[in-house]
This record gives C-alpha cells, structure tokens and sequence, in this order.
C-alpha cells in the first residue's frame, strides 16, 4: 500500500511519542517575524533557554513595516519597539536575519521560497497562519502559536498530533480569466471555511500539475483558510526547476542527492487517502466573496445570497450578519458593487507573476478617481524584478501607487489602512471584520486581475469583460 | 517545571452567540502591535465591544450583569482564522479560564491547551440550554469538570468532550509541551543528523 508525502514526512521526522500521545516532530525550517516571535524569546529568557540550532532559523519583519518609507525609525512607536525588539532578539540569539537592508526582506511567505529556504519533504513552522504557502513546494507546513514558537526555538521540534490527508483533485481546463486564486476560492466556498478540520490537504490533478510554482503558493496559502492545518502539492519537475541556483538551495553532488530524495518523498502513486474530492477546472469561475468568512464566496455573475437561501436556522444568522456588515443586499448582484480601495499584494498573491498578469492587462487603462489603488510587491527581490520589467510603471501610469515589501493592507498592522466602511477589492486571504484596520471597514476576496478590474470601474466588475478576455 | 493539573474550571459564564467567531474578532490585529502579552485582556473582542469613541456598545462582554465569568460559551468554528496566540492570551487576560463551544478551530484549540484553557466541545442544543439559564442567573454556578466529560449546573448536565491529547495534557498537568520536548535532546540530536538537516 503506497503512502502519501504527509504521512512520509511525518514518520520520517517523528522523535518520540509524548506523555499525552502526541508526536513529537522534528521541524527543520523555522521562520519568524517581528509579530509572533517577541514573546517567545521572552519566554526563553524567562526559562533560561537558547535557541538550540539558530541555523535552522530565519527571520524577517513584513508585518508592520510601513510601506511608503522603509526607513527606521518609524513613525509608528509601537512598530519602532517591534522591529527593535526583532533586532535585539535575532543578534542575542544568532538567527540569519533578512532585515529592511538586505534587499532580500519581505513577507515571510514570499522570502522562504526565494531564497531556496523552503524544500520539499521538509517539515517547516512558522509563528503565522499562512504558513501552508510553503506546501506548494511538497514540505509540510505549520501555522503555529506562540508558545509553540518557544518549543520550536528551544528544542527545534514541536508537539503535534496526526492528522488526515484529502486530496483535492483539480482536474480539466481553467476558463480564460480563472486563476489559482478562483480555484482556492472555489475548494473553500465548497468545502467550507471548517471543512479542513482534522486534515492535511494534498492538492493535485492536472490544474495543479499545470500551475507554475507561485499558483501553487496562492492555493496552499489558503489551506487555513479552508479549516486544514496544511496544505501541499507534491514536488516535481517545477519544483525542482524553481528551487535551482537560489541561496539556500543544495549545490553540485548534492543538489542531485537532494532531488533524488525529493522525488522519493511524494506521495506514491497508489497512496491511500482518508478522503478525496473530485473538482472540475471548468466548473470554477472568477470567485468573489461576498460576506465575512472566506466562504461566504460566488462567482462574480451570481447574485449576494438572500436570508430565504439559508439551509437551517444559524445559517441564516450568518448570511443576516454577513449581508448586514457587508451593507449589501441579499438578492442583488455583486457585479456593480461599489468598491473603495484596490489592494494587489500579500502572501497569497504578492509575487512576480501576480503583478505581470495583471499589468498585461492594465497597459493604458485608468483607476477610477473614486479608487485609491494600491500595489505592494510581497518582497524586495519581488519589487526589484518587477521594476526591472517596468511593471512598476505600467501600475503608476494606470494610478496605482506602487509601494515597499509588506504584508501592507492584508491585515493593515502598519499605515495602509481601510477608513471608516470603505469597501476594498482585495488581492489578500481574508475577509473578517475589521481584518484591514477599520473596525467596519469591508473586504472583498478576489483575483489579482479582478481587483484590477475593480480598481477601473470603481465597482466588483468581471474581469473578462474589462479586459475583453 | 511543574503545572497545575486542569480538572476543574467552575465560576460563571457568559455567552457570545455566533458561528466562525475568527481571530481578529477576538483581538484585532492593531492591538498585537506589542511585545508582551501582559496588556491584551483589555482588548479581547475590543470591535464588537466598542465603538469609535471608545464608549461602549451593547455586547454580553460589556453587560454588567455577566462580570467576572471566566467560562466562555459560544457556537460552531470557534477561533477561527490566524494562529495568533494573541487571542487566546487575550481571553485568559480578560479572565477567561475555559470555553465551551460546538466546534474550535485547530490552531486556537491547540493554543488555548498549552495556555491550560481547556476547550471544550458540546451540544448546540446543551450550550442553548445553559446560555437560558445564566440570561435568566447570571450568577448560576457551573462547572466544568474534565474527568466526568460533563458540563453542571443546579441539578442540570450535559456532555462534553475533548481530544484525548488534550485531555490528558490538562489533567495531568502536562499542557505546556516544553519539558517533555526538552526531555527527548538526545533523540531530537540524532534524528538532525540522521536527516542531513544540519
Ligand atoms: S500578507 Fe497577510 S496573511 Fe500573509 S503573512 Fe502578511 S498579514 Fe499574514
């Protein structure tokens, strides 16, 4: 009986069985950032403990740095003591560090893969719920809490119990203007924002066999967003092929060692699952969310669910509480929806890819004057490649601001603020209230190009109709 | 390093009705802007319990009558969202010492265990019943106890439960990993090396 990559990698780095019948695993990649880690290293102190492979390590500040100026101090205090603190804590404890000077700083979820950090078959953890991004290249990845960053830091392994794997299989052929952030959308919308509980999700089929190495990071990134713990693809030639020549990165006699075992680690071809669900690639549309949870999704032709659509009692309640933060209404379509604020960036759609698609399309177009529109590249080399290409300029030249690596206005910890009930189309993960700095302010869920679709008409609009595609 | 043994959580409760009740909800992300947890209790829930001007709105966390609870009851997906350990910390700061809920997300329920809150699931109609009682008696005292899997109240109960692991953490004092972790070194050592990680 053949086995899945989960269940390889989990044995392969399991340690010891703890007193309650958990696992102890072994994580071979750790990364950090300025929000999640302060306390853990006060922790440490607190116990008298080290970190005992500061190699295995790796930090970054994405959270709340500022995006228009990067230059320290900022003007924030409370953000000034964050990175100060990260500074501190990263020197006293030996931790590469990829700080604003680098040139190589970013969101963490962007900076692991670029650098080559991230490897298939390796088990890796990170103080931040987007942690599954990393998946996408076959290593399992963990959100985890604070506390666990302490375990982590401390003993470099954690305390895990096992979970179930499901494979999603996203098979046929994409319609013009889908992407990877539609099938994601999609898997959730169908499978609901708790559907993953209990599970590690594997994604596969020929959608996935097709998407390039960064589609694949946006459907990973949002495994969390579906309930699983993890989510990942199994590594292949693209894996390989992104992961050649980048720092981090096996060299010579062992790159070829190293990819003979990466090929070894995915799941086998007759591996057993404790579930599987079938999707089909034509069935997926431009996905838009209408509500407060990342289920709360339709395709952009559809209309906003209406109270009387509900299937029991706290479903309506949702559906009632949702239309009513969202001031829309049940019955009417999304597509015209007035929007407030474009957003392209964060870890699910931040990378080079995103900003080349979408500036294929918005050549010559203009952002509506009703719209502040914002674009934040996921990390410097992510910005650096984009300028190069002179993408920065088609964005400005169309009236977008073209702003410094961060995770920005994904969860607005720094100045990129909603204000007050505006509505923005975001290129992000997460639709809660309040998830991008205005206790009323309000979401939208899309694609990279759907935002820019949004961002000229001022309104939720398809972009295949924008673009003509 | 030894911990106390969570059994027991008994006090008062108060309910927080709703389903996928997410992280940012219980501690908006402009509050983690900080680098110690000690603060956050005044903050959990801060968007639904305040407006603008920092003045109160209706919400069962700001109605006097359910000061003091340190049960939280609630609906399905509890905790949902981030892995922000903020949240739970934000809850056991503003005096929270158990939950009870139809469903939790995995990461907070993983998180609130090593913070010692136990997290425990019931049934929605068995969580209704209680939330009637303590809108009609606040001060109707109940109890959580972890070994009996049950929920009392006055002459009520009703059943609950929680993941072996995490019951076993709790009920024997085991629900901060690090020692054990700490514990294994050697195999921990030699599993690096076998592994080629370093
Ligand atoms: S971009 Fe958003 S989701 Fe990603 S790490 Fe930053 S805040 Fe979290």
């Amino acid at each position: 009986m053949g086995k899945t990559l989960f269940a390889k990698v989990w044995e392969s780095h399991s340690v010891a069985t703890l007193s309650n019948g958990q696992t102890q695993l072994l994580i071979d990649t750790h990364l950090i950032h300025e929000v999640t880690s302060p306390q853990a290293f006060g922790m440490l102190r607190d116990l008298g403990l080290k970190v005992v492979y500061p190699q295995r390590t790796f930090a970054t500040v994405d959270h709340i740095v500022p995006t228009d100026s990067q230059v320290s101090p900022f003007s924030d205090p409370l953000a000034e003591e964050m990175i100060q603190e990260l500074n501190r804590n990263v020197k006293e404890f030996g931790v590469t560090y990829f700080n604003l000077a680098s040139g190589k700083q970013g969101i963490v979820h962007v900076v692991g893969p670029e650098q080559g950090i991230t490897q298939p078959g390796t088990t890796i953890a990170c103080g931040d719920s987007h942690t599954a991004t990393h998946g996408a290249f076959g290593a399992i990845a963990f959100g985890i809490g604070t506390t666990q960053v302490r375990d982590v830091l401390a003993t470099q392994t954690m305390a895990l119990s096992p979970m179930k794997v499901r494979r999603i299989n996203v098979d046929g052929k994409l319609s013009p203007g889908v992407y990877s952030k539609d099938v994601i959308l999609h898997i959730i919308r169908l499978l609901g924002a708790g559907g993953g509980k209990g599970y590690a999700y594997e994604y596969g089929g020929s959608v996935l066999d097709g998407f390039t190495m960064e589609e694949r990071m946006t459907v990973c990134n949002m495994s969390i967003e579906g309930g699983a713990r993890c989510g990942y693809v199994n590594p292949d030639e693209k894996t390989f092929e992104y992961l050649k020549g980048r720092p981090y990165s096996p060299k010579d006699e062992a790159w070829d060692k190293a990819v003979a075992a990466w090929r070894a680690v995915a799941s086998d071809a007759d591996a057993v699952y404790d579930d599987v669900v079938n999707i089909k690639a034509e069935e997926v549309p431009p996905t838009v969310t209408w509500g407060v949870s990342p289920d709360q999704a339709i395709s952009v032709t559809d209309t906003v669910p209406t109270l009387e659509s509900a299937s029991s009692e706290a479903h309506r309640e949702s559906i009632k509480e949702a239309l009513e933060y969202m001031k829309l209404e049940g019955g009417a379509p999304i597509k015209g929806t007035k929007i407030d604020v474009a957003f392209i960036g964060s870890c699910t759609n931040g990378r080079l890819s995103d900003f080349r698609e979408v500036a294929k399309f918005l050549k010559g177009k203009k952002v509506s004057n009703q719209v502040k529109a914002i674009a934040v590249p996921g990390s410097q080399i992510v910005d650096v490649l984009a300028r190069k290409e002179g993408l920065d300029l088609i964005f400005t030249e169309a009236g977008f601001e073209w702003r410094a690596a961060g995770c920005s206005m994904c969860l607005a910890m720094n100045p990129d603020k909603l204000i007050g009930d505006q509505l923005c189309a975001s290129s992000s993960n997460r639709n809660f209230k309040g998830r991008q700095g205005s206790p009323t302010g309000r979401t939208i869920l899309m694609s990279p190009l759907m935002v820019a679709a949004a961002a000229i008409t001022g309104t939720v609009s398809d972009a295949r109709e924008v673009f003509g595609l | 390093m030894s911990l106390a043994k969570v059994t027991q959580v008994a006090g008062t409760a108060v309910h927080v009705p709703g389903s996928d009740i997410d992280t940012d909800r219980i501690i908006p992300a402009r509050f983690m802007k900080c680098i110690t947890f000690d603060s956050l209790g005044e903050f959990a829930f801060y968007d639904v319990r305040k407006n603008a001007d920092g003045t109160d709105k209706p919400h069962p966390l700001n109605n006097p009558r359910f000061k003091g609870a340190n049960i939280l009851l609630s609906g399905t997906n509890f905790g949902c969202g981030s892995s922000r350990e903020h949240a739970p910390q934000a809850l056991y700061r503003f005096g929270f010492r158990a939950v009870i809920a139809e469903s939790f997300a995995e990461i907070f329920f993983g998180n609130c265990t090593t913070l010692g809150i136990p997290c425990a699931v019931a049934e929605g109609r068995d969580i209704a019943v209680l939330a009637n009682e303590i809108e009609r008696n606040p001060a109707l005292e109940v109890t959580i106890d972890l070994n009996a899997g049950k929920v009392f109240f006055e002459d009520q109960e009703f059943p609950i439960s929680l993941p072996d692991t995490a019951l076993d953490a709790l009920t024997t004092g085991h629900w901060d990993p690090i020692v054990g972790l700490l514990n294994n070194k050697v195999a921990v050592d030699k599993k690096i090396r076998e592994l080629g990680v370093i």
